[in-house]
């Protein structure tokens, strides 16, 4: 081979890889593999599955036609589900922004206080919604009350760090333009942080309300008030019907929601 | 342009006798290279003084050491009878609010209007929501804000978002949110940088004869030199992180001056 071909030629294909490499795959194989074979359904038990929900009197075929017979108390119910997830998102949002001027570097006070909000918001976005309803439950009792504290915390742990990281990357000019001035930390956020901050915040709390609007539903198969209390009813006592027609009705309230709030983010950012 | 001051000189407007500021062996240290090795020098009320140097050379560094923006390694810094380096955090904020900084970039909220922006400013005097948003400020203070606007010619661009506004007209803002502090002294950093030429000489103008009506001091960290000669007072020149020129510009010789500018500016 000439020189020039030689240089001209392409890259092999294939890198040679080191044994720590290869070791690293077979772990993530040996992993997948064992995960799948411990938990997945076997083939048999997907056949059998399928055949019960697809016979003539199966689950699928005794869910049509939706029973709209107590549509109107559906619908109460889930006028409340959507009151519960509002006021649960509202009430988040307010207290997440507290957590993420504490959880920001420039912003902090002080790096342990800076620490400690960032293990919040971390404790309360890692913990399920469903989680912290059962606890909520015991501490309340059963009902919407626990709901709108579930979602809250929630929606702290999840608002909590987009707002920090928000307010991370605001432009630092205008805050050091005020802080050179002797403006008071306070100001610095409400007159420089904020406004910079507000397109992303506005995203965040529309995706927050979504996301409590898509928990909330949830939330009442663990007895924390919301339509999931009779969505879990009509699946007990197998009315299978009335439970697609909730269904419905959930997934018209979610898709109303996730619309609107895009039709929001569009006008305002 | 104003006649050189002598020290001691009371401008009205100033209750000061003696300068005003003062810098003595000023040292800033990165860690490794030292930007600034011993600077002294000293400005009196009312006088113009402009700092030039090479880029590196320290000019921004020095200014963000006079309000302590950055932490000095060593030296003393006093402004308007303050010794600045010892001020607690409660007393440097009360120092900063009576020193007035207009940046090379012009550092306002872009999704803000003007008259916000400007009204910014006054929390340097008063804290709480009545300084933050102009819809919560008192009439007084929008008054005062669209006065200020007035002073650099924007008044009726007061309600425009400034991302709006030309590069200029963004400084001018910049420059009434400054007055809305009520400063007394002026410093400047490059504020005609990011301006074409004739916007930068307009801005430049406009500064210097606001601190003359005022009578205030403007430091001005300057990188044109033809600006440097028309709108300064006196001019020192910083090279190697040392004062190495302070002298009237009357007396100044522009061949000498142009060794501390990177490039030739005209």
């Amino acid at each position: 081979m000439t020189p020039s071909l030689a240089r001209s030629a392409p890259p092999p294909r294939f890198q040679h890889r080191s044994l720590a490499e290869y070791v690293g795959i077979i772990v993530v194989l040996a992993l997948v593999i064992t995960s799948v074979v411990n938990t997945a359904p076997p083939l048999d038990t997907l056949q059998r599955g399928a055949a019960r929900l697809f016979a003539p009197s199966g689950f699928l075929m005794q869910m049509f036609p939706p029973d709209f017979t107590h549509v109107d108390r559906i619908f109460w119910k889930l006028l409340e589900t959507l009151q519960m997830a509002v006021a649960g998102a509202a009430l988040g949002l307010i207290c997440a922004v507290p957590f993420a001027i504490l959880a920001t570097d420039r912003l902090s006070p002080h790096p342990l206080i800076k620490t400690a909000a960032r293990g919040c918001i971390a404790f309360f976005r890692t913990v399920p919604d469903l989680v912290w309803a059962i606890f909520f439950i015991i501490v309340v009792g059963l009902g919407p009350a626990a709901g709108v504290l579930a979602l809250m915390i929630d929606k702290i742990g999840f608002a909590g760090r987009f707002f920090a990281e928000a307010m991370e990357e605001a432009d630092t000019g205008p805050q050091d333009a005020l802080r050179a001035i002797g403006a008071s930390r306070m100001g610095i956020i409400f007159s420089a942080v904020f406004p910079a901050c507000l397109p992303s915040f506005t995203a965040t709390s529309l995706f927050a309300l979504e996301k409590s609007v898509r928990g909330s539903a949830a939330l009442g198969l663990v007895g924390a008030g919301g339509i999931g209390v009779d969505l879990k009813v009509a699946f007990d006592l197998f009315n299978y019907d009335e439970a697609l027609t909730i269904i419905l009705m959930m997934l018209i309230l979610v898709v109303g929601v996730e619309q609107g709030s895009s039709w929001i983010r569009r006008k305002l950012i | 342009m104003n006649a050189p001051l002598d020290a001691g000189t009371t401008l009205a407007g100033s209750t000061l006798v003696g300068p005003v500021l003062r810098v003595s062996d000023l040292v800033k240290s990165y860690g490794g290279p030292t930007i600034l090795n011993g600077v002294s020098f000293e400005a009196y009320a009312g006088v113009s003084l402009a700092v030039i140097g090479a880029n590196g050379s320290g000019k921004s560094t020095l200014l963000k050491c006079l309000i302590r923006l950055t932490d000095p390694t060593s030296g003393r810094i006093e402004i308007l009878g303050h010794e600045v380096i010892s001020l607690a955090s409660r007393a440097l904020r009360r120092f900063r609010s009576r020193i007035g900084v207009v940046w090379q970039k012009h550092n306002l909220v872009p999704r803000l209007s003007a008259l916000s922006n400007v009204l910014h400013g006054v929390q340097s005097r008063l804290s709480g929501p009545r300084s933050w948003w102009q819809w919560a400020a008192t009439d007084a203070v929008r008054a005062e804000a669209l006065a200020c606007l007035a002073r650099v010619g924007l008044d009726d661009k007061a309600l425009q978002r400034v991302d709006s506004l030309s590069g200029g007209q963004q400084q001018r803002v910049a420059i009434a949110r400054m007055l809305m502090q009520r400063p007394e002294i002026i410093l400047a950093d490059e504020p005609d940088a990011s301006l074409d030429p004739q916007s930068g000489e307009d801005v430049m103008r406009l500064l210097s004869d606001l601190a003359r009506q005022d009578g205030l001091t403007l430091i001005v960290i300057s990188h044109r030199l033809e600006h440097t000669l028309q709108f300064s007072d006196r001019i020192i020149g910083l090279a190697g992180g040392l004062i190495t020129m302070d002298v009237a510009t009357q007396q100044a010789d522009p061949i000498k001056l142009r060794r501390f500018f990177d490039k030739p500016t005209e």
